[in-house]
């Protein structure tokens, strides 16, 4: 069939966080290439439902690759082989017929398994909660231009602010390390005037969480750059770096 | 002070110790690298051992001595414990990783690069530190340059050697940069210059240290 796949799965099933998981392999047959990955698992689940079994369980929200909840690993690679996509932006166009796919979950201490594909990451919104609060003016709104930003600055911090927390960065990662995910969270308001009241304070704590989350550190492969959907700079990690040692010297 | 253990004890910190260590073991290779070159002025090994007589006996290089095995232990040690606690962080293995496709092979194994440079620099410190150092074996009639003319008549040896400096020349390439990068030196002025002289740092230095023992057992240098 033109413009049809037949494809050979291998998912990871895994009933929770307590028990072992193991691959189980499946067969789907024409599968449009104009299918996102998330769809074409959507077609494996109805066979699945119908015939009384087990639907894989996966994440997925939005469906256009803002929301960061697809995570996916497939062939080896953080939402597959495409740069720049998650896994609802990745098309069945870019497999090959007869080709066999292996899909695995974000694999890392700090995310534990809850079912098959769908891992926990909570541990990052405990990093974002521990960056605290942002000092603002109360009173009335004052002038749009009372503060003044370069534009390079506005547009470094927006480029930060662009990361969905998806954790593919941690995924790619060989030591699971969350550093291009803090960082962006520590840029995007270190960057900014608002941001530079609590920033020391912001830098220490947040890192002192990731570690405690269980996260690896940096080895400065780049892995995590290059596969984020976002486009996240390695940039921001060289900024944490110096907002958290400036911060040790210089905080109270 | 316990400010400044908890910062270097934190995942920025041991990666900041990496990085400070690093680029000390670097500017040592550079003097290293410098004086053994000279052996290639084919004089006999005059300079060579005129620079190594001065390196025995000046106080102060002495001393660095001292902090140069520090600053290696450093090194060893904390690339040890991030090895260990990175190990942790993924108790379960991917199947099929595709590290190609986002990395470079040497980024990904400065821990084995680093385990293969320290085993081979056991050998090389055994060969000629424990030898000038250590023993009363150097004369006015066996300098170090002779001896360096003894060991690399064995080809196994310059074989070793030669896989040693392409494995330094490999972790320097990464080295270098990441350690400026950890440093929180990434900024679009610097960061492609120092890419720059980090590559062709990593080549010249694993290049000429390559070429020393072959051309002592090709005989290029009397």
């Amino acid at each position: 069939m033109e413009g049809h796949l037949n494809l050979t799965l291998k998912i990871w099933r895994q009933k929770n966080a307590s028990v072992a998981g193991k691959f189980e392999t499946y067969q789907v047959s024409g599968i449009s290439t104009d299918m996102s990955f998330l769809e074409m698992i959507d077609v494996l689940n109805n066979r699945l439902i119908e015939e009384g079994d087990d639907p894989v369980a996966f994440d997925h929200d939005c469906r256009e690759g803002i929301c960061g909840m697809c995570s996916m690993y497939i062939n080896g690679r953080p939402h597959g082989p495409n740069r720049g996509v998650t896994t609802c932006q990745l098309h069945m166009r870019s497999f090959q017929d007869g080709e066999t796919i292996t899909v695995e979950p974000w694999r890392a201490s700090a995310f534990p398994v809850i079912k098959d594909l769908v891992v926990n990451r909570s541990a990052f919104d405990r990093i974002i909660a521990a960056g605290g609060f942002v000092s603002v003016n109360t009173g009335n709104a004052q002038d749009a231009n009372n503060l003044p930003i370069p534009k390079e600055d506005a547009d470094d911090a927006f480029a930060a602010a662009a990361c969905i927390g998806c954790g593919a960065c941690v995924a790619a990662c060989k030591n699971a390390s969350a550093m291009l995910f803090t960082s962006a969270k520590i840029s995007q308001l270190a960057l900014l005037p608002q941001g530079k009241v609590e920033a020391a304070k912001r830098a220490e704590a947040m890192v002192a969480q990731m570690d405690e989350e269980g996260f690896g550190a940096c080895s400065n492969t780049g892995a995590c750059e290059a596969e984020c959907p976002k486009g996240i700079s390695l940039e921001n990690i060289a900024r944490m770096n110096r907002e958290y040692f400036s911060a040790t010297f210089s905080s109270k | 002070m316990a400010w400044l253990a908890k910062s270097f004890n934190s995942s920025l910190g041991k990666k900041l110790l990496m990085a400070i260590t690093g680029l000390f073991l670097i500017s040592f290779l550079i003097v290293h690298c410098g004086l053994n070159a000279t052996i290639f002025l084919n004089d006999g090994g005059v300079a060579f051992n005129e620079g190594a007589e001065f390196m025995a006996h000046n106080p102060i290089i002495r001393t660095m001595e001292i902090v140069l095995f520090g600053g290696l232990l450093l090194h060893i040690f904390d690339g040890l414990r991030l090895w260990l606690d990175n190990k942790k962080k993924r108790p379960v293995a991917y199947a099929v990783i595709d590290g190609a496709a986002n990395s470079k092979w040497y980024s990904r194994s400065m821990g084995l690069l680093g385990t293969l440079l320290l085993l081979f620099l056991i050998m090389h410190l055994k060969h000629f530190w424990y030898f000038s150092r250590l023993t009363n074996d150097l004369t006015e009639s066996h300098t170090l340059y002779n001896e360096m003319q003894v060991v690399f008549q064995s080809p196994i040896v310059v074989i070793v050697y030669v896989l040693g400096c392409i494995s330094l020349g490999y972790h320097l390439l990464h080295g270098f940069q990441s350690a400026f990068q950890t440093l929180g030196w990434n900024h679009p002025k610097y960061t492609p210059t120092i890419k720059a002289i980090g590559a062709i740092y990593s080549i010249v230095i694993a290049a000429l240290f390559a070429a020393m023992p072959v051309a002592f057992y090709f005989n290029l240098i009397q």
